[in-house]
């Protein structure tokens, strides 16, 4: 019990500085560099809460195939390689407030709601194969209608990217 | 381990995101605060799976990551777009549909 919170401390740590450093650095492939941390720590925060298979496709999807889309994007826009001072809005301090306020509000709606509450540690587990059975049970309409939404992306990409 | 430490974490990756859509002006980097917005409702959902032991939490996760690849996937596409035509991909530069 101990192991596992000390492990989330860690983790959780690194991902709230990756995030940050994302939202206020001044070179763009720095911040895709550091969404790559956070990425993984999210990939190990689901390890921690017993979601192998949720991890696994994050670490595929998200730093196999997202980050090379974003490091592609930042090249063929020609984003200045090293540091840049144009990159955030005249009014960027107004985030600040807002972000504070939304933080906030959640935070005191969660200590409200679940206070103290515990992660069950016994048994009852999702198994890979439970995941399976909901995606081609009770969600399979929403599986296709997200196939159909993929193969829209991949021509919709196809024709907005193409020369002519 | 409680509920309330992923949830809090959740939360405030979610203000650092909705920070970075606000303060960014690269639209690049718009899309990735939007990448970190995600992965904070992902995270809600796989604690919220574990807490109450089913496994609906991991499903919706799975479809927000395919979701998420399809966003990322046509929103630098048009980013690409703009770049073509604009030569710059300043959000602030871009003001035709303001009145």
């Amino acid at each position: 019990m101990v192991a596992q919170n000390i492990g989330f401390a860690i983790i959780a740590a690194l991902m709230v500085i990756g995030a940050i450093r994302v939202v206020t650095t001044s070179n763009v492939v720095h911040a895709a560099l550091w969404l790559v941390v956070v990425l993984a720590g999210a990939a190990a925060q689901y390890i921690l809460l017993a979601a192998e298979f949720v991890a696994i496709t994050q670490v595929l999807v998200y730093i196999g195939a997202v980050m090379v889309l974003f490091l592609f994007g930042t090249m063929l826009t020609r984003s200045r390689i090293g540091r840049d001072s144009g990159l955030n809005n005249s009014y960027a301090k107004l985030g600040i407030p807002v972000a504070i306020v939304l933080f906030a509000t959640m935070a005191l709606a969660l200590s409200r709601s679940f206070g103290t509450e515990k992660l069950p540690t016994d048994g009852s587990l999702v198994s890979t194969q439970q995941i399976s059975d909901q995606i081609f049970g009770p969600y399979l309409l929403p599986f296709w209608a997200l196939s159909f939404v993929l193969l829209a992306a991949v021509i919709g990409a196809i024709v907005l990217a193409r020369k002519d | 381990m409680l509920v309330n430490q992923f949830l809090f974490l959740a939360a405030l990756l979610f203000c650092i995101g909705v920070y970075g859509v606000i303060a960014r002006k690269n639209a690049v980097l718009v899309l990735m605060s939007i990448e970190l917005i995600l992965n904070a409702v992902n995270l809600n959902f796989v604690a919220f799976a574990l807490r109450n032991g089913n496994a609906d939490g991991h499903t919706f996760a799975l479809y927000i990551i395919a979701i998420a690849a399809a966003e990322v996937g046509v929103g630098l596409g048009l980013v690409l777009l703009i770049f073509r035509n604009r030569r710059t991909i300043s959000l602030d530069d871009l003001s035709e549909m303001k009145g």
